[in-house]
């Protein structure tokens, strides 16, 4: 009986050491969740989920505040993703914050452009490149499609066009939304 | 001869449909006005052109340079004046456009000067690899991987086995079996240059039971050079897909190429003999790639046969060559009828990966719409990697792309054995292909996405950096405005005293 409570109390004491020490050695900085849920999104930047950009949406989501379905650039695909990672439902995306559009591009009609940097303060991922009183020009690969630049621009002279696919980025299309024909068929 | 031959699980016996287009012996393609050269016909990078609008080209000259590692040189198939570069549609699935450059034929057909190399051991094995990648040789079995690249065992390896595939197995394409038929002197030349850049002895050339003549030709090719050691033509049993490399490797040698890893891993090395044949002709006579033999055949094609076709010959004048009645715009076949591709465009060119078109396939699939799955497994049984089909099929069809590569996805050779088997007629590699290209995209998509999470997060350090100097400098001022004043104040106290004095 004696040896029995002595060595359960031992054994609590050592697994409670462990477990302190473990709490302290193998803290996790951060929040893992917000990292994981922001991780998911596009990282357009856009706000148009009404946060000011895909972090704080992100910490929106894991504590509660906002909904999944408020992301526009990513869309379905986006959704479903977060639904799986915090096993919630799926929901349709929410028209109030905008509709899914294939991926644009800005592009700056230099002709146009009158230097003025407007678009350059505004590009959350310093996309454009220029100076004041000299052309700008928009890094295309480096473009999130994000529109942010648009509003400031004074001349209207930024555009956005749809990014067309080459061969090597194009996607074999849904044979569940094709009909096929057997003839197409590999 | 087929003793001690290993095999893969699943694959099907087809029905060769060959014979239509091995009645006669290879021609040639007459030549075109215009030759449009597509500048990515291989795997990697595009190649960056050398030439511009207007440049006078000869034959054989190389016109673009590789572009990295994993890249391949581009040359002129015939002499002439470069009118564009820009985009051209390009024989792809997608039907879309890519970058071309296209030059307009003098018909003088004047050779650059060649430089052939009679004894190719006076060169180092480097040497013979960097003549190579200068031809722009890629593998012609189909995928168009540069070759040089397969040729460079590196320091870690050890290549055992050197397999030249003339398995051929896929229906209607005989375009390797007329090559072995007609050329085989040639494609011993590209052996032994190959033995040599790889070092290695052992080679067995691998060829189908159904091709009796192509075997007797490497035969009897092979006993007229008794100096070339430990080298064997060796038969195999004729089934699909067996020509695919790895299927190829585990009934040559029963070994199996590990899921994600290179033949190289288990110290095999597997070249086409188109490939061969090119290579031998590289260094033998000095001439880059710049045509290749192409079957043309099916129901609809008058004068079915093989050709040796310029790059960039456009493909509705190699049909209108052949007399198939075709009407314009009526897709045909790139390809195999298992693996190829439904295409429908008029001008697009012949590439280094075009080994065969079909125009009219003898038993066209009866235009059904896909029933559902009855979880029969016939796909299982005959996957020849030994997947589960139909598993892949429900996630692909769920969009759930984790567990597709968890069913591993990316080991799919898309040989269409099980669409092929499948009673429902499901088109299954038309589902692992839509999973396997938007798998590819999501990850690019992610990459893209780590990019700009950085990029904003830089900015937003940044902004806060200037933020916090601004105000330092905002306190620096306050601070000496301060110290200014308080200098004035107690300035002025001492003149007031003065005055009071006065």
């Amino acid at each position: 009986m004696f040896t029995a409570i002595v060595a359960i109390t031992l054994m609590a004491l050592i697994f409670g050491l462990l477990l302190g020490f473990a709490s302290i050695h193998f803290k996790v900085e951060g929040d893992p969740i917000v990292e994981q849920i922001d991780k998911l999104l596009p990282q357009t930047q856009c706000g148009q989920c009404s946060f000011a950009g895909c972090r704080p949406y992100a910490e929106a989501i894991a504590s509660g505040e906002a909904d999944i379905n408020r992301c526009p650039p990513g869309g379905e695909a986006t959704i479903q993703a977060l639904s799986d990672l915090l096993e919630v439902e799926v929901k349709p995306l929410d028209d109030e914050c905008g509709v899914e559009k294939p991926k644009m591009l800005a592009v700056i009609d230099e002709d146009r452009c009158i230097g003025c940097t407007l678009c350059i303060q505004a590009c959350p991922v310093d996309a454009i490149l220029g100076a004041a009183k000299q052309m700008h020009t928009v890094i295309a690969d480096e473009c999130t499609g994000c529109e942010l630049c648009l509003p400031p621009c004074p001349v209207d002279c930024i555009d956005m066009v749809e990014t067309k696919p080459n061969p090597n980025t194009w996607r074999w299309p849904d044979p569940a939304h094709v009909d096929l024909k057997i003839g197409d068929q590999p | 001869m087929t003793d001690g031959l290993g095999s893969f699980p699943g694959g099907l016996v087809l029905d060769g449909q060959k014979k239509r287009s091995t009645l006669t012996a290879i021609r040639k393609t007459p030549l075109s006005k215009k030759l449009i050269l597509p500048l990515q016909q291989h795997i990697g990078e595009p190649s960056t052109p050398l030439v511009a609008v207007g440049d006078y080209v000869l034959k054989g000259q190389k016109i673009a340079k590789a572009n990295g590692h994993v890249s391949a040189c581009l040359h002129a198939p015939s002499s002439g004046t470069i009118v564009a570069i820009d985009d051209q549609p390009v024989p792809h699935p997608s039907g879309l456009s890519a970058p071309c450059v296209t030059i307009e034929t003098d018909g003088e057909d004047r050779w650059i000067e060649r430089q052939p190399i009679h004894d190719f051991t006076a060169l180092t094995e480097h040497e013979v690899r960097q003549r190579l990648r200068d031809a722009g040789i890629v593998g012609l079995g189909g995928a168009g991987f540069p070759s040089y690249i397969k040729l460079n065992p590196g320091v870690h390896h050890h290549v055992d086995t050197l397999i030249i595939n003339g398995a051929e197995c896929e229906p209607y394409i005989t375009c390797d079996d007329m090559i072995m038929r007609e050329r085989a002197e040639g494609i011993l030349d590209g052996v032994e240059i190959m033995r040599y850049a790889l070092r290695v002895k052992h080679c067995v050339i691998a060829i189908e039971d159904n091709k009796p003549e192509a075997i007797s030709a490497m035969e009897m090719a092979l006993k007229q050079r008794p100096h070339i050691e430990d080298t064997i033509v060796t038969v195999i049993p004729t089934r699909y897909p067996t020509g695919s490399e790895k299927q190829l490797i585990q009934v040559v040698t029963n070994k199996q190429v590990p899921s994600h890893g290179l033949p190289i891993d288990i110290g095999i090395v597997c070249h086409n003999v188109g490939t061969t044949y090119a290579i031998g002709r590289a260094i033998s006579h000095g001439e880059p790639l710049i045509s290749r033999i192409v079957t043309v055949t099916g129901k609809d094609v008058k004068h079915a046969g093989n050709f040796e076709t310029l790059f960039g010959t456009p493909m509705d004048e190699l049909l209108a060559f052949c007399e198939t009645q075709r009407e314009p715009g009526q897709p045909f076949i790139l390809g195999g009828p298992m693996m190829g591709y439904n295409l429908s465009g008029d001008h697009l060119p012949v590439t280094k990966t075009a080994n065969c078109i079909i125009v009219g396939v003898d038993e066209p699939a009866p235009d059904i719409k896909p029933l559902p799955c009855i979880r029969c497994g016939e796909c299982a049984t005959a996957c020849p990697v030994s997947l589960l089909p139909q598993q892949l099929y429900w996630h692909s069809r769920a969009k759930d792309l984790d567990k597709t590569r968890e069913y591993n996805l990316f080991d799919c050779i898309e040989c269409g054995c099980c669409s092929y088997v499948c009673p429902s007629k499901i088109p299954l590699v038309h589902y692992f292909r839509f999973a396997k290209t938007e798998t590819m995209n999501q990850q690019q998509e992610r990459a893209k996405s780590d990019v700009a999470r950085i990029r904003h997060e830089n900015r937003l350090a940044r902004l806060e950096l200037e933020k916090h100097e601004k105000e330092l400098r905002h306190q620096q001022r306050k601070a000496a405005l301060a110290a200014s004043q308080a200098n004035k104040e107690n300035a002025e106290p001492s003149q007031s005293d003065s005055q009071e004095k006065k």
